[in-house]
Formats: C-alpha cells, structure tokens, sequence
C-alpha cells in the first residue's frame, strides 16, 4: 500500500477529485495549508508598512491506495492539478505499513 | 373592519394632538430635544461598537478582544467619573481654566433645568451629549498602544487622563474658559477631541515602546473587514458627532452634516487614488482611513464652512494624513499601533487651522450675530486664534498625557510583559480566545 500526499493550489481540488472519483478511488483527506517552493511569497502593504508573506497557501491530498495503482493515481494527479505556472506543487509517494478502517476493524487492502 | 381602523386613528389622534411636553413657558423645544437626543446616541455608536470594530479589525487575532474591550472600558469608566464630576467641572461655572463642583453626582440639574451653553434642550441631554465625547476620545487613544497595554492600565489611565487633560481641555473650548475667550473656533472636537486624542496616543505610544518584532514580524491586521465595518459605524455616526455640535436641529446642523458627509468621500477618494498610484494598489485600509481623515478633520471646521469647502478640507486631509501615516511615521519610527496621530492628531490640527481659513460668516450667522468669518473673508484674527488653540491645546495635551502616565506606571506599570505580548492580550488578560 501507497500513500499518496499531494500539495497543489487550492482551486485545483475540485478537479482533483473529480478525476480520481472516475477512476474509482472514492476517498482522500484535503488540509489547508501554507508553505513556499519556488513560488516564495508576496507583498502585503497596510499604511506604509510593508510585509513579505513567504508563504503560500496550498492544499494537502492525501490518499491511501493499492500499490499496483499508485502510479495510475499520481498521474491523474500531475494531469488534472496542473497550470503550467509555478506554484503548481509537489506529489510525495510513501510506503504504508498498516491501514485500519475504525468502524469494522478490517486492514490492510480491506480497509481501503 | 374599516370602521374599527377609522376609530383606531381617531384615538391615536388624541393622543397625539395637544400634548405639551414641557411646562408652558419652558425654553426646552422639542425638535432640538428629539434631535439631540438621536445625537447623543449616534455618537455612541460611533465608539459602541464603531470604534471597537475598527480598532479591533486593524489588530493581529491575539488582540482583537482586548481591543475591543478597551473600547468598552474606556466608556464605562468615563462616563461615571462624567456623571460624578466631570460634566461639572468641564460645563458649570466661568472660571477661565476650570468649571465649578455645582452639578457634581448631576444631583443640582432637574426637569426643566437649561444650561447657558445649551439654552433649548434639557441640561441633562445636554451633560449626556458631551460624555459620549468624553469617552470616544479615551477611546481613541487606545489605539496608539494597542498590542501592548494592561487593561488595568488602559482604566486607570482613562480616568486620571479624562480630569488632567480631557475636562479643562473642553472647558478652555466649549465651557467658556480662556481659548474660547480668545476667540478659538471649533465646532465639534478638532483640539477637544482629536488633537487630545492623537497627541496622547504619540505621547504614550513614545513613552511605552514599541511592538516586539515592529518593523520585522509580520504586524498585518488579522480581520479588516471589521475594520470596514467599524469605519462605516463611525462615519454615519459623525452626523451625530459634527451635526449635533449645533446643539440643535436647525439649518446649521444640516450645514455641519452635509459638510461633514463631503469632507469623509473626498478623504477616502484622496488617500486611495495616492496610495493607487504610489504602491499600485487601492487598499481597502486605504480607503477607510482616509474617510476617517476626512471625518477628523472636517470636525472643527463643520458648522462654519460651505459644502464645497468641506469638500476641499476633505480632500487636504486625504494627502496631509496619509504621508503622516506612511512616509512621515516610517522616517519617525515611533509605533502608533493604529495611527491614532497620522490620523486624528494631525486631522485635528489641519482642520482646526484649516476651520480659519474657510470659515464663512452666513454659515454661522443667526438673527444680529453676524457670524464667523475666517481668513478668506479678510479675518486674519480668527487664524491667529485658531494657531494659539491648537499650540495650547497640543502642549497641555504633552505635558498632562506624560503625567497621567507617570502616574499610572507606578500604580500598575503600563506594558504587559514580553511573554504576554508573544502570547496575545486576549488570553493573557483577559483570559478568553477567538478560537479557531
């Protein structure tokens, strides 16, 4: 088993999700989060006083998938987040040792 | 049905028709008194909840609370010291620098009592006007040490400060002291209320330090459209403020409404267009602050000025304070959290100035009174007057600021400590969270 954790602009989720509800992966967890690559920050002006804001805010994906379809769902990913400009993000593949789905105790590839 | 709506009417016709609310032969009208009365609570509003608002908008989410608590604070303290014997010392009596404990606890002022200085409404309406001045401009000061100053602090100093600096200060100008007698025009609070307001804000601002992390940390306001919010509250608010300084609902008060109303859109459209073409952008902070400049400034003028010069004195504010509150402060570096001089202190002392340039006699006029005329009509004494007001009203404001803040560092200190700061006022004082 993967997990899949990926940070992309915020307006992208939507599209996201869609894609990978296609494909039959029905479940993810999405966090708000802030952070800096390339993009860096912007300017913020209030009565003169001006404020660098390094960082950006992104959103968080994450998605526990088979190991077989983890490269099927990064590439839905690059595919349906992507803009072409900077800032669009950063996808992460992890091994995941156990996955418990709380309500019936089952594990693993049952769980999923 | 339409037989029981016709007796409806009738009654209702009764009831309004010949009632007298006063005793025959009283000088109490009634359309000044209702007048008055809708003033008084406009400006009110204008603290509760319009400057808690603005102020708290402006601030980082760790004191917004406390922000608005000061608001609060300052309304309740100041407005029982102003019952107790503020009014009386401020509003009774012609002494030259103080009035008289004739009205202390108000305990001397009855039904049909009328004040010299107010002659158609009650005098208590008119005692109740002038405490909703008293507390917006302690209000007001707390902006300059927001971030940082003990609630205890922030009370104690409303109260010592309202006695050393707000009650002669509005003696000397309204309650026929010395200014007032050396000729001083100003309608509803250029030197009363904002130059006070402004120069004890730079004054303790200097005397408490600045920010932790000023000019390094991120300081940006958290919510602005609180702010928004707020600066909408004071602005409609300021027709009580500038309208009601007529002590009455005749022409003069719509002359001070519509200047007053002219002088906030200019501000607002001048301090923007400056900051578009300068950073590149219309701020909305931009925006509010320069209807709040307009608003400021226009206060000592309103009353004596025609609706195109409240226009222009809008317009003079929106440049003259927005360099005080940008490239001025920055060269200065002192930390006046929410530019409470920038804004009222400078605002205070242009209009004021500005309220004897402009000035025109057939504003003011009424029956053999001919009116204030100022300097475009060929008054040049009326701007002398207006220079000595505010250099009077701007050191005494130094010297009793500094005092009363003397005072209050060694009864309670007056800075949180710097793990507080870090932690925000909110729950360092008071205990409480905007959670999230």
């Amino acid at each position: 088993m993967k997990l899949v954790t990926a940070v992309i602009k915020p307006f992208k989720v939507e599209d996201v999700r869609e894609a990978l509800e296609k494909i039959g992966v029905h479940g993810m967890t999405v966090t708000d989060v802030k952070g800096y690559g390339r993009q860096k920050g912007h300017t913020e002006i209030y009565r003169g006083a001006e404020y660098v804001v390094n960082f950006q805010p992104k959103s968080r994906i994450e998605i526990a998938v088979a190991e077989d379809r983890a490269d099927e769902v990064v590439e839905l990913i690059v595919q349906s987040a992507r803009t072409g400009k900077i800032g669009d993000g950063k996808i992460f593949v992890t091994p995941v040792e156990r996955i418990v789905r709380v309500r019936t105790g089952e594990t693993d590839r049952d769980a999923l | 049905m339409t037989f029981k709506f016709a007796r409806g009417g009738l009654l209702a016709l009764a009831l309004l028709a010949p009632a007298p609310a006063f005793a025959a032969g009283s000088p109490i009208d009634a359309a000044d008194t209702g007048f008055m009365i809708a003033s008084t609570a406009l400006v009110l509003l204008m603290t509760l909840p319009g400057l808690a608002l603005f102020y708290a908008g402006m601030v980082r989410r760790k004191n917004i609370l406390a922000t608005m608590a000061q608001s609060f604070g300052a309304t309740a303290v100041v407005s029982l010291l102003w019952f107790a014997f503020g009014y009386s010392l401020a509003f009774r009596g012609d002494g030259a620098a103080i009035g008289d404990l004739s009205a202390t606890f108000l305990s001397s002022i009855g039904v049909e009592t009328v004040s010299p200085l107010a002659k158609t409404i009650p005098e208590m309406l008119f005692m109740a006007y002038q405490m909703t001045f008293a507390v917006i401009t302690a209000a007001l000061v707390g902006g300059a040490v927001a971030d940082r100053l003990k609630f205890s602090s922030f009370l104690l100093f409303c109260g010592i400060w309202l006695f050393v600096v707000y009650i002669p200060s509005a003696h000397w100008v309204w309650g026929g002291g010395f200014l007032q007698r050396w000729g001083l025009i100003d309608f509803a609070g250029g030197t009363v209320v904002h130059i006070n307001a402004g120069v004890a804000g730079l004054v303790a601002a200097l005397m408490l330090g600045n920010r932790q992390g000023f000019g390094r940390e991120n300081l940006a306001p958290a919510d602005l459209s609180l702010a928004v919010i707020g600066c909408g509250l004071l602005w409609v608010g300021w027709f009580g403020f500038n309208g009601g300084s007529a002590l009455g609902s005749g022409s003069r008060a719509v002359y001070a409404i519509v200047a007053t109303h002219l002088s906030a859109c200019s501000g607002a459209l001048v301090w923007c267009l400056l900051e578009w073409k300068s950073r590149g952008k219309p701020s909305v902070l931009g925006i509010i602050s320069g209807a709040v400049a307009g608003l400021g400034t226009i206060t000592p003028a309103s009353g004596y000025v025609l609706p195109w010069q409240g226009a222009l004195i809008g317009a003079v504010a929106g440049v003259v304070c927005f360099y005080a509150s940008t490239s001025l402060k920055q060269r200065l570096g002192y930390d006046d959290s929410l530019d409470v001089f920038g804004v009222h202190g400078v605002g205070g002392i242009l209009g004021t100035l500005l309220a004897g340039v402009f000035a025109t006699a057939a504003v003011s006029a009424s029956g053999s009174d001919p009116g204030i005329s100022g300097l475009l009509q060929g008054n040049f004494g009326q701007f002398v007057a207006q220079v000595e007001g505010v250099a009077v009203t701007i050191v005494w404001c130094v010297i009793g600021t500094w005092i009363s803040l003397r005072i209050v560092a060694v009864a309670t200190g007056l800075r949180v400590s710097p793990d507080q700061e870090r932690e925000g006022l909110d729950l360092a004082l008071h205990g409480e969270s905007m959670g999230g």
